[in-house]
């Protein structure tokens, strides 16, 4: 018989989540799953329309024998299926947007606090300036001279909102350059792109991740804006802000057309901005309101 | 004090050309902006004679001495629509913003700060939980969303407010709140985390152990100190207020700069619309200086550490 044995068995620790945080993330889980389910559980096509069936209140049951179960909107289109259509549309420019930001101002705001010298001077400065553009104003301007399109709108969103990034990945790498792990490597003969991202980025990723989430709000809150100026998502197709737009102009007869959508809408930015804050509280201890 | 003055005005001077040079970019983003200044239905022949009339059969870089040298003038070009000077046009629409966004700041301000210092002063209460809510709600709710809800609420069922345009106080009641919304949950955030910053150092446990009431030590000592973050926070929310004008205006019909350049995107009138990015960027930046020296003049920390 062995003496040694097991007291008792290995258990990770689970961080421990609260209600909320469950909640939030079963939201958002659910408004993505139904985004990418969009073909398969919409009830009709977002694009047909009936004309005779303008604006019928949510319940009403169409003459194919479709129920329209949040009603339909100013063409006779059902408004249920142009949700779950545009839940695609609002959700991949944001996500799209994000990651071009990302991308552009964690690779600029590392150069900066990598090479400092020049380069940290002229980044940073052109880091000030894109903060003095408030950025709805700059991605109006430039959505206007480009004309809309799914694209276009991804670029100019998330070309306008890189500089903040930038600052966090700035500050990080500039703590993170000296500790003795970048220097050997720096030693060792690795160049500065192999050093940023193999090695300094994996350690900087959590403070990314913060400003990502919150950014990522945002940006639904910013293609929402430029769709319902009209200068975003074009139709036929839909995004939330879009629907929104239209169903503006009948809000006295057909409050469901903005009320849906809007929810929607609402509901996913407060679960991500709740996400977020969460995230912030968990990765940032400085940040952790005693 | 008078280095650090300067220094932050060259800064400033700095970030200006750089707004002008980004708008500069934009504008030229679509090739040839001529295409963006002629009036819809424009024959080829007006259109040449317009390019060179602009000086847009020149190369970029004279095109762009000439933009710096028009704007140093005062020149900020011509609205093809109106045929008039574009600043002007947009001088003229931007009191009404100027005054929705002193409406919203007052929201802002006027539920922010209170909410704030409740959230510190209550911190781990039901009371705090409740506030926080409204603030993550403020945060999370797009601007034309509430715009709407509150036109259904109070215009179209209640009739306590008039649905839209201008007119009395009560017609800038409605866009105050919605354009507000979000700066109120900023105010908020920040007066909690500076008071509460402020509530963790020594000076407030010592008042408290003399036997001042927590009462005391929140007005007459946390509250000024927690100021000066406060004070940065409402310098920029300014710009933030006046750029947030563009979808409030829409959607309440108010006469104002961003109701302007959505009018102007649609007539295609985008020398009208550059000059408004211009304008609010410049505002912008004169507030953040203005702050900054306000700042510096408050703690004398900032001004020396240059």
């Amino acid at each position: 018989m062995s003496v040694l044995q097991p007291v008792r068995r290995f258990r990770p620790r689970l961080p421990r989540v609260p209600l909320s945080i469950m909640l939030v993330s079963a939201i958002i889980l659910v408004i993505v799953a139904v985004a990418l389910l969009a073909p398969w559980i919409a009830p009709a096509d977002p694009l047909r329309q009936d004309l005779l069936g303008r604006l019928k209140p949510p319940g009403t049951v169409g003459r194919t024998g479709v129920t329209y179960l949040l009603g339909t909107d100013d063409l006779g289109r059902d408004l249920l299926s142009r949700i779950l259509y545009g839940a695609r549309v609002s959700l991949s420019v944001a996500v799209l947007s994000v990651l071009v930001s990302t991308l552009v101002g964690v690779t600029l705001g590392m150069m900066a606090g990598w090479f400092r010298g020049w380069t940290d001077t002229v980044i940073m400065r052109l880091v000030d300036i894109m903060l003095s553009i408030p950025a709805i104003l700059l991605a109006v301007l430039t959505v206007a001279v480009l004309g809309p399109g799914f694209l276009k709108l991804v670029l100019v969103l998330g070309l306008t909102r890189w500089p903040r990034y930038t600052r966090v990945a700035y500050a990080q790498t500039l703590q993170v350059a000296n500790l003795p792990y970048i220097k050997a490597s720096e030693l060792a003969g690795a160049g500065a792109a192999r050093i940023l991202f193999r090695h300094v980025l994996p350690n900087i990723a959590g403070p990314i991740l913060i400003v990502a989430t919150a950014e990522f709000g945002l940006m639904i809150l910013f293609e929402a804006g430029l769709s319902f100026l009209g200068l975003g998502i074009q139709p036929p197709s839909a995004s939330w802000g879009s629907i929104m737009s239209v169903g503006r102009q009948y809000v006295e007869r057909a409050w469901w057309i903005v009320a849906f959508p809007g929810a929607c809408l609402f509901l996913l930015v407060l679960s991500v901005n709740v996400l977020g804050d969460w995230l912030r509280d968990r990765l940032d201890p400085r940040s952790r309101i005693r | 004090m008078l280095g650090y003055a300067l220094w932050r005005l060259l800064q400033a001077a700095i970030s200006v050309f750089g707004v002008i040079t980004i708008v500069f970019v934009v504008m030229h983003f679509s090739g040839d902006p001529t295409l963006l200044l002629v009036p819809q239905g424009a024959s080829a022949e007006q259109i040449e004679t317009l390019r060179h009339q602009l000086g847009f059969d020149q190369p970029v870089w004279v095109q762009y001495l000439a933009y710096l040298g028009g704007l140093l003038q005062g020149d900020f070009g011509q609205s093809v629509v109106q045929r008039a000077p574009a600043f002007g046009i947009v001088l003229s629409r931007l009191p009404y913003t100027i005054e929705l966004a002193i409406g919203a700041l007052i929201v802002a301000i006027g539920v922010g700060l209170p909410v704030g210092m409740l959230m510190a002063t209550y911190r781990g209460t039901a009371l705090e939980r409740a506030l926080a809510a409204v603030v993550l709600t403020g945060q999370s709710v797009p601007t034309f969303l509430s715009g709407i809800l509150l036109i259904m609420v109070f215009a179209v069922q209640l009739h306590w407010l008039p649905t839209s345009g201008v007119g009395d106080v009560r017609f800038l009641v409605m866009p105050s709140i919605a354009l507000g919304a979000l700066s109120m949950s900023t105010f908020a955030r920040m007066t909690r985390i500076a008071m509460v910053d402020e509530l963790g150092k020594d000076y407030v446990r010592a008042a408290l152990a003399r036997g001042l009431s927590m009462r005391a030590v929140v007005l007459r000592h946390v509250l000024r100190n927690s100021a000066i973050p406060v004070i940065t926070i409402a310098a920029l929310e300014i710009g933030n207020l006046l750029a947030g004008a563009v979808i409030v205006e829409t959607v309440f019909a108010w006469p104002g700069i961003g109701q302007l350049a959505i009018q102007s995107i649609q007539s295609r009138d985008f020398l009208v619309v550059q000059v408004i990015v211009l304008l609010i960027s410049f505002i912008y930046v004169a507030t953040s200086v203005a702050a900054d020296f306000a700042y510096a003049a408050i703690d004398p920390r900032i001004r020396l550490a240059r």
